[in-house]
């Protein structure tokens, strides 16, 4: 083997009592794409922040072309070519693409940028790796794929040779994810190294030459690809073999939901005469490419946004666009975005846990809330549902998509739901925290619970749906028994055929 | 008919640049404060400080530009106190920055009461004479408005420029505005967050303290009392109005400094019939309503008062 170009020699990091990162060695070659394997929560992203010098490591040292590398100083780590492309990304939107590129990379004493050179010099390096975008655009005006495209170009530009990319693909279209795949093929034969952090198997296997899995901090294990099965890394990631979800027969119950010709309208999205009915012990799933007024349903479904015309009757009521009421009612929301809907980041675990009853007895009297009572109940939360976590009183923000996701699961499902509004309940997750969750909602229907499953993977919806109806352009299409569809007649409505207003 | 013709008078053009010149100093310097993230209100204390200590320098014998430098740099020092406070600290911006304007404007009549117990007419200096540019002094309107001022006035146009180069060409003027757009993205790029958005304040804060010095170094010659008059909140509302930018904040503080002039007339022409006050009151509900034509669509900088704390998601 070739000298290594970067070598993670037993780099440790401690957050309070979790070990995020436990003696963990690696190295990496010139030209060769390594993947990072884990679940979220496993230490990847805590490992490349230490590599990058956002976080300094407790122990262990980073060396690079066998030199160390200080602590801590993101500057040291962009000189001696470490290029990162942030999961989310690092981009001031209202500055141009040259600006965003250009910046940090001139003296600051300067008192002219050199703003030609920088843009040749930028146009070059597009053509050269294949990475087409303007570079006097605004940021605010690119697509996510194309801000991806900046991202890397910052790395070039500074002369990176070692490319971290975190979870690139994790807000690319499929196709924009092949391409980037392709441009990564040129890198490296250009004598990059890079570093591929993700907890999707598929793009592991198809754009690494060699895996490392983390795990709990640990690494478990380090494979070529060519020498593993899917099957195997998901076994390693997870530490045990995963369960395809199965969604046993059952006859349904009473009418948990009910919308008769609703309409709304909200901007540019709007709802046309919807009708829907989801009875007690059955999931429906709704199908659509994102953006087709899923998000208008599920907010009119969870009172935070009215119906112009038409009716919503939850469990026998008539219901009112509130979303206290909603919840009242029996509806279990899991919102489309945790971080922003979901979860208030800055508040703890016990506060968040409570967040949605608070005013009810369980957690309070006399108008003044009980905070041993709720604190127990985020206990019970996180025993039961494995959230990871420093504890009860630790800030929602601290923790992974997936330990977020299990602790809205455990605050919606203690309370026994009639209606579960899943709206892209996995979208994030890994392998394990999917399963988890696919584990629970089919729980929830075996006890009779009636569940709406809003989601863009079709894989999910049929696995876990009892009838899909496909949303387009605020319309919806009959609900069709599973065995009646497939992927591509699911592809052709999602298209918008067999819809009136069709375009 | 009479108040149209105020309009094409040399005299009110001349008197709005003049009202406008601290106003500018003080708009460009919040500016700064603000793309670099961070809401400086302690604008008006600051601008107060600056009036006193520039007029005390001249006073104990200093040159009127010592004066001015002094200003300046005791701007600088309480932008570095508010900068500390609220960049490392990550204190709230509003509270310190009240605090900063109670605390600079208590220390300026503290000094002054020290330094003068016994004054019934506030001593004088010799301030900034006009300075007519030659060749331009003598066009009609544009002339006395913009060729007939203090050397100070041209400073204030000659720091509009400057302002305006240093953010949108030199590197460090990119990363006082990637700093205030998103801290993340510059410490990604190895630009260190708080020393630049410290820097930023500081700088900004020698701006307002000058303006503040224009108050007593050419605008009057003695310093007293609540001379600073809401100035420095004044120009809080111009940097939204000029959406952060030097060009439109000179164009904000030149149209105040119209509307301002121009009641002082008015007050003159039609005081008999219209008590004052609504006249005195005309420059700020003009600028209300300016204020709400143009800052509709802004794009105000996505960091301004989100303190960074470093490796936090």
């Amino acid at each position: 083997m070739q000298h290594p170009v970067l070598e993670i020699d037993r780099i440790t990091k401690r957050f309070g009592p979790l070990v995020a990162n436990d003696a963990i060695s690696l190295s990496l070659a010139r030209g060769e794409i390594l993947g990072l394997l884990g679940e979220n929560g496993a230490g990847k992203t805590t490992l490349m922040n230490i590599l990058f010098g956002h976080y300094v490591a407790d122990e262990g040292e980073i060396r690079v072309d066998g030199k160390v590398l200080p602590p801590g100083e993101p500057r040291a780590a962009l000189a001696a070519g470490i290029g990162m492309v942030h999961q989310h990304f690092t981009l001031a939107d209202n500055l141009t693409v040259i600006d965003n590129i250009v910046l940090g990379t001139e003296s600051l004493w300067r008192w002219k940028s050199n703003l030609s050179s920088a843009r040749a010099r930028i146009r070059q390096l597009a053509e050269d790796y294949g990475l087409a975008v303007a570079p006097d655009a605004q940021v605010s005006s690119l697509s996510v794929g194309e801000r991806q495209r900046v991202e890397i170009l910052k790395a070039l530009y500074r002369n990176a040779r070692i490319l971290i990319l975190d979870e690139p693909t994790a807000v690319l279209t499929p196709q924009e994810s092949a391409a980037l795949f392709e441009t990564l093929k040129r890198f490296v034969a250009k004598g990059l190294s890079i570093i591929f952090i993700s907890h999707k198997l598929g793009e592991i296997m198809d754009a690494c030459s060699r895996v490392a899995i983390l795990r709990g901090g640990k690494l478990v294990a380090e494979r070529k690809v060519s020498d593993v099965t899917r099957a195997e890394l998901a076994e390693l990631m997870v530490g045990r073999p995963i369960p395809k979800p199965k969604a046993e027969p059952q006859s349904p119950g009473n009418m948990v939901l009910s919308l008769e010709k609703a309409s709304a309208r909200r901007g540019s999205q709007a709802l046309h005469n919807i009708s829907l009915e989801v009875l007690g012990g059955e999931v429906i799933g709704i199908a659509g490419v994102s953006g087709n007024g899923q998000s208008l349903l599920a907010d009119c479904i969870s009172g935070t946004w009215a119906l112009s015309a038409g009716s919503l009757v939850v469990d026998g009521q008539t219901s009112r666009a509130s979303p206290r009421a909603m919840v009242e009612q029996g509806v279990a929301r899991i919102p489309e975005d945790r971080h922003t809907e979901g979860m208030i980041g800055d508040m703890s675990i016990t506060e968040n846990a409570v967040a949605e009853r608070y005013r009810s007895s369980a957690f309070s009297s006399r108008g003044l809330v009980d905070w041993r009572k709720a604190r127990v109940f985020a206990e019970s939360i996180i025993s039961k549902y494995d959230v990871k976590c420093p504890g009860p009183e630790a800030r929602v923000r601290l923790l992974s998509g997936g330990n977020m996701q299990k602790l809205i699961l455990g605050r919606v499902m203690a309370h026994d739901p009639k209606l579960i509004l899943a709206n892209q309940p996995t979208r994030g997750l890994d392998v394990g925290a999917v399963a988890y969750v696919h584990e629970q909602l089919l729980a929830a229907r075996k006890r009779g619970a009636g569940i709406l499953l809003i989601s863009e993977d079709l894989d999910e919806l049929l696995a876990l749906s009892d009838k899909v109806a496909v949303m387009f352009k605020g319309e919806l299409s009959a609900p069709m028994q599973r065995q009646t569809v497939t992927i591509s007649s699911l592809g052709l409505l999602m298209a918008g055929q067999g819809f009136s207003h069709a375009a | 008919m009479e108040a149209f013709e105020i309009l094409f008078t040399a005299s009110l053009w001349a008197a709005a640049v003049r009202i406008a010149s601290p106003l500018i100093f003080g708009t460009l310097g919040e500016l700064i404060c603000e793309r670099a993230g961070v809401l400086n209100l302690g604008i008006e204390g600051i601008m107060t400080a600056g009036a006193f200590s520039g007029w005390l320098a001249v006073y104990l014998g200093g040159d009127l530009w010592l004066g001015v430098a002094v200003a300046a740099l005791v701007g600088a020092c309480l932008g570095l106190l508010h900068g500390f406070m609220v960049v490392p600290l990550g204190l709230s911006q509003h509270v310190t920055g009240i605090g900063i304007t109670l605390l600079a404007t208590a220390l300026s009549y503290y000094f002054y009461r020290i330094a003068f117990p016994e004054v019934t007419s506030p001593p004088k200096i010799e301030p900034f004479a006009v300075f007519p540019v030659p060749g331009l002094a003598d066009l009609p309107i544009i002339g006395p408005a913009l060729f007939q001022q203090t050397p100070l006035t041209y400073l204030a146009f000659i720091a509009v420029a400057l302002v305006a180069w240093f953010l949108y060409r030199t590197p460090a003027g990119l990363a006082v505005r990637t700093v205030g757009e998103n801290p993340a993205a510059a410490e990604a790029q190895g630009i260190n967050v708080v020393t630049v958005r410290i820097l930023a304040v500081m700088a900004g804060s020698a701006l307002m303290g000058i303006g503040g010095s224009f108050i007593t170094l050419s605008a009057f010659n003695s310093f007293f009392f609540e001379m600073t008059n809401g100035r420095g909140w004044i120009c809080i509302a111009l940097v939204v109005f000029a959406a952060w930018q030097p060009g439109k904040a000179l164009l904000g503080a030149i149209l105040f400094g119209l509307f301002d002039a121009y009641q002082l007339r008015l007050q003159q022409l039609a005081g008999s019939v219209v008590p004052y006050q609504v006249f005195l009151m005309l420059p700020f509900v003009l600028s209300v309503v300016a204020l709400i034509v143009m800052s509709r669509r802004v794009a105000y900088p996505r960091a301004l008062m989100v303190p960074y704390r470093k490796g936090e998601r």
